[in-house]
């Protein structure tokens, strides 16, 4: 393998250097600097005689002396089995003094698209025991279904209650594969990191954790490489060894970061509010890797969290993501300040794999229905609230009374329920109920009439009725 | 792509890659013309030329390019980025340059899009039943059918003179079992008629002339058929932010519209989508034949994960084959989904062609090949004298659901129907998400008396009277912000009663509910009918002194929101007038 000592030039992340044969795009490559510190990169760009380099730990101390080693290969993680239970740093060196890893395999870690035709249409429920998740956004195993939070929320929080109490009701009985997480840090705290690791040893999900950690003061362009290691292992345990694996990414917001630090360095024409042109593709290529394959027992079901700069949905993280995601769950500040546990704000949320996950069969016959009923009276109520601010609740007619009161006891029977409840389907379906009964029901126009006769709470609806005349 | 199918019409032109830069190649010394397939580096991946300056060729390369180097070779195909043309593009899925994505699969051997594999767009091998139309001795010219077969259990396949050739006296014909390259039909001067022809996806297939669209493409959705109805021929537009219901209105038309052929173009969005289509497909019916939905669709697959220059031609992919069947005399609808994909792609190559960008980084051509596209739709008559059509559907995903970026605005200035999305419907979970304040329809007037022979008389009267409600309503809302319902006068609250029923009943359709996920115009009108006599009734009782509490306490009122769902809705909906004009009527 030759060495180079012909670094021409340093810019941020990147280093370009000159080379006398030719050298593959994407490839691998080892800077060796003065003080005998060996730094990790990738070809960005090859041309005839020169690359760019992107240097993963950042190019600080790189001098144009430093030697340049181009290792043949584009970036490969090492995956077995015995990565569960593992803790590695964000460029996937193990940083928990267990024993070295034997790989089974080494994995391209960008991975090739999943043909669509090869694809299986992911339709089985998955219980986060949330009802705001549960009963009006589904998760489904395969599904990538994002976090949209923001700084000083409780995204967390939520995600590892999602992580501690997700099942699939089916598999209970009948023992399917084997479920892991695959939990990859960009740019977090110690501190959250420590929340994430505690919680993964309380409850012993360690075990059959893998986890990628880059904290915040790790280099920033290492950020580019975590993702993808951990969804190459989680590839690799879903689809080679069967498992179903929840992959958590953590701060999507720090990887898009890294993203436009990059692009500047490069000079490239930024897109909007200076990303990158090319970052919808790219994140496409992250949340992409989620899904069922036909003929594989395992899945990838991925819940990236990211915190929306300004609390700003419309900012290109939140936007893209939004656009290449199976939905979005968003956390919201106002619920949280009035101390609803999970503040999940069903109205903007969304899942798109609801509706082959859930009916008859699979969680009720009722569920879709309710769940419609559900939100359009919670935003018909909330609606009203501004109208109420204005002139007051005697202003408004006794229909639109019903329907405040409908928001605020969705909002404090149904949405909260605190972090450490776990609700079954049964349960939440029946606060669903509960609620909608407090309406008359001739306005439950969304719900089949079968399912009013069969689930209706009569009681509620004759004092409906008294009140309404 | 005809790679595998060309006898290597290779010219031996060879060159030696420059530099990689993600999708974006150079090659020294490649003597190729624009657009030029061209193939990259030791695996053959496969390219086209995009610029040329000097000895330098820049190819967007249609598959990854990790670990390609310079140094390594590119052999030019002397040929045009093309498709295959011919029986077998029905009931199949394809890539953005035409790969059959099962065929790729077995050849692969693996779930994982892997590089360097190449399939011919229509298979080689399947023998096909062969009818004659014309016989020896007659005389066909470019474009004329020389005869047909069966392609799916739905579509007759015209086996067509193509549009290059000279044509002349069939010497020899007859029916029989072939493949794609044999010849069906043999011309005095020497050409011969294969079922399989190559067409640049870059250049229009030629016809006589564009003509006015009359005939609206039915859509089976209440919102779109009866307020903003699109012509067969017609272009649209569907612009929203995520999550309001671009993929959902396209699936719904790829169902229910009553076109002879859909082209589905998966445009840089989600794989599970397209999963979703061939599950689906296959096991839906065809609203106007019964047979399986497959047999009338055709889908190319580029989803968001896959090579982005690809993405950039797939809409080319999609159009051309639309235009193929049109010449044969058929409807045809393309859905694009999402064409700001296909624009993205298209900055992403240009960008790393360092070219000078326009508006938001876009190249300066963005508005020009929004309209050659667009344009490639229309009621046309072909060069055989047969007419037929290409509707064109693109949905636009703007950054931050904002309308005033340059995709949506370049595409409103061609497109003639726009159905505007709206992230608080959607939110309301008022589906279709349709802002009936802001999208239109040029056709509607055009198509109108079409909708009056076929359907009904009044059918633009009572849409107007839908209209006028709507809007007051809208008005009416304003006030209803600052002082309440409450607070207005008996006959607008009883306006702003039946405007819900519009929005509840009419407006809102259900794609998932298996009844009312398809409307019939019929169907649309008779909601909108019963919707009538109530507000007729309620206003005559409001005039006799009834208040307006009693009218809208009306029992039976409410179930107009339930004739969606209905099977048989022309006797429920008889029923319900009924009850609403005598319960109404029983109050005075
Ligand atoms: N006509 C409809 N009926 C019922 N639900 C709908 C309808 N249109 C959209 N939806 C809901 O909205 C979600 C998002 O729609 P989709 O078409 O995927 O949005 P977009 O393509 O604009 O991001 C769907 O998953 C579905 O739940
Ligand atoms: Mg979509």
């Amino acid at each position: 393998m030759k060495e180079y000592q012909t670094i021409t030039e340093i810019s941020g992340p990147l280093v370009y250097a000159e080379v006398d044969e030719p050298i593959g795009y994407d490839e691998m490559v080892e800077i060796e600097t003065d003080d005998g510190r060996t730094l990790r990169g990738q070809v960005l760009e090859s041309s005839d005689g020169i690359v760019a380099i992107q240097v993963f730990e950042g190019t600080s101390g790189i001098d144009r002396k430093a030697s340049v080693r181009f290792l043949g290969e584009t970036l490969k993680l090492p995956v077995t089995e015995d990565l569960l239970g593992r803790v590695m740093d964000g460029s996937g060196q193990p940083i928990d003094d267990g024993p070295e890893i034997v790989p089974e395999e080494r994995r391209d870690i960008i991975g090739a698209a999943i043909n669509p035709y090869s694809r299986e249409y992911p339709e089985e429920f998955i219980q986060t025991g949330v009802s705001a998740i549960d009963g009006m956004n589904t998760l489904v195993r395969g599904q990538k279904l994002p976090i949209f939070s923001a700084s000083g929320l409780p995204h967390n929080n939520l995600a590892l209650q999602i992580a501690r109490q997700a099942t699939v009701p089916e598999d209970d009985e009948e023992g399917g594969s084997e479920f892991a997480v695959v939990f990859g840090a960009m740019g977090i705290t110690q501190e959250e990191a420590n929340e994430f690791m505690q919680d993964f040893e309380r409850t012993g999900a360690l075990e059959r954790s893998v986890v990628f950690m880059n904290l915040a003061d790790d280099p920033a362009v290492e950020r580019t490489v975590t993702p993808r290691l951990a969804l190459t292992t989680a590839e690799y345990l879903a689809f080679d060894k069967d498992y179903h694996v929840l992959v958590i990414l953590t701060d999507m917001t720090n990887y898009c970061e890294a993203l436009r630090e990059i692009g500047a360095a490069r000079e490239e024409v930024p897109g909007r509010r200076g990303y990158p042109g090319y970052m919808y593709t790219d994140l496409a290529q992250l949340y992409e890797r989620a899904g069922r394959i036909e003929g594989r027992a395992g899945s990838v079901t991925q819940i990236p969290i990211l915190t929306m700069p300004g609390d700003d949905d419309t900012h290109p993280i939140p936007d893209l993501t939004g656009y290449i995601t199976e939905g979005q769950i968003y956390i919201d500040r106002a619920l949280n300040s009035q101390g609803i546990q999970p503040p999940i704000n069903p109205l903007p949320s969304l899942s798109r794999l609801m509706d082959d996950g859930i009916g008859e069969g699979l969680t009720r016959e009722d569920h879709s229905d309710v769940a419609n009923q559900m939100y359009a009276a919670y935003a018909e109520g909330e609606n009203l609230r501004d109208l109420v601010n204005i002139v007051g609740r005697e202003a408004l007619s006794e229909r639109d009374n019903k329907y405040l009161d409908f928001a605020d006891r969705f909002e404090a029977e149904f949405i909260q329920q605190g972090y450490d409840t776990n609700r079954s389907i049964e349960e939440t379906l029946s606060i669903g109920w509960e609620l909608l009964s407090s309406l008359p029901k001739s306005e439950l126009n969304r719900v089949d009439e079968e399912f009013i006769e069969k689930y209706y709470l009569e009681d509620d609806a004759e004092t409906a009725e008294v009140t309404a005349d | 792509m005809s790679k595998a199918t060309d006898t290597q019409s290779d010219t031996g032109e060879s060159g030696v890659i420059e530099s990689v830069s993600g999708p974006v190649v150079t090659a020294r010394d490649l003597d190729a013309r624009m657009n030029d397939v061209v193939y990259v580096g030791e695996e053959g991946l496969m390219g086209e030329a995009i610029e040329i300056e000097g000895d330098i060729t820049t190819i967007q390369v249609y598959e990854e390019t990790s670990g390609v180097a310079p140094g390594e070779p590119v052999v030019n195909t002397g040929e045009p980025l093309s498709v295959d043309l011919g029986p077998g593009i029905l009931d199949a899925i394809y890539d953005g340059v035409q790969r059959p994505l099962d065929v790729l699969e077995t050849k692969m051997g693996s779930p994982f899009l892997d590089r360097g594999v190449d399939a011919p767009g229509i298979d080689l091998e399947t023998k096909w039943e062969f009818e004659p139309e014309v016989s020896e001795g007659d005389v066909v010219e470019p474009g004329d059918v020389v005869g047909v077969v069966e392609e799916t259990v739905t579509i007759d396949h015209k086996v067509m003179v193509p549009p290059d050739f000279e044509g002349g006296e069939v010497v020899s014909i007859e029916a029989g079992s072939f493949d794609v390259t044999e010849a069906v039909a043999e011309l005095d001067n020497g050409e011969e008629v294969t079922m399989r022809q190559e067409w640049p996806v870059r250049k229009p297939r030629p016809s006589v002339e564009k003509k006015t669209p009359r005939t609206p493409l039915i859509s089976g959705q209440r919102i779109l058929d009866g307020l903003f109805p699109i012509a067969k021929g017609g272009t649209a537009a569907i612009p929203g932010p995520f999550g309001s219901g671009k993929t959902v209105t396209q699936h719904q038309l790829a169902k229910y519209a009553d076109a002879d052929i859909i082209v589905y173009v998966g445009c840089g969005e989600r794989g599970n989508e397209m999963t979703e289509v061939i599950e689906d497909f296959p096991e839906l019916e065809d609203p106007k034949t019964g047979n399986p939905l497959m047999a009338r669709t055709s889908l190319i697959a580029n989803t968001s994960n896959m090579p982005v220059a690809a993405r950039e031609s797939c809409i080319y992919t999609g159009i051309t084959i639309a235009e193929f069947y049109r010449d044969m005399g058929y409807d045809v609808a393309l859905m694009a989904d999402s064409t700001s994909r296909w624009a993205e792609a298209m900055r992403e190559i240009s960008s790393r062609l360092e070219e000078m960008p326009g508006e938001e980084g876009y190249p300066a051509y963005l508005a020009a090949r929004l309209s050659q596209f667009y344009e490639r739709a229309g009621y046309f008559e072909n060069i055989n004298g047969t007419e037929g059509s290409v509707s064109a559907i693109g949905a636009v995903s703007p950054p931050g659901g904002d309308f005033s970026e340059p995709v949506t605005q370049n595409t409103l200035r061609i497109v003639k129907t726009f159905w505007a999305l709206d992230a608080d419907l959607a939110e309301r979970r008022h589906f279709p998400s349709i802002n009936w304040n802001e999208s239109y329809s040029l056709y509607r007037e055009q198509l109108d008396p079409w909708f009056k022979e076929n359907v009904t008389d009044d059918w633009d009267e009572i849409r107007q009277w839908a209209i006028d409600i709507l809007d007051e309503e809208t008005e009416l809302q304003e006030i209803v912000q600052l002082v309440g319902k409450d607070a207005l006068p008996e006959d607008q609250q009883l306006t702003l009663e039946v405007a819900r029923y519009l929005r509840e009943g009419y407006l809102q359709q259900n794609a998932f509910h298996p009844v009312d996920t398809f409307c019939p115009p019929e169907k649309t009108y008779l909601i909108l009918t019963a919707t009538k006599t109530f507000h007729d009734e309620a206003f005559d009782a409001l005039d006799a002194g009834v208040p307006v509490e009693e009218v809208q306490a009306v029992e039976s009122v409410p179930q107009i929101n339930r004739i969606g769902v209905q099977e048989d809705y022309e006797a429920y909906v008889e029923e319900l007038k009924e009850d609403i004009t005598e319960e109404i009527r029983g109050l005075y």
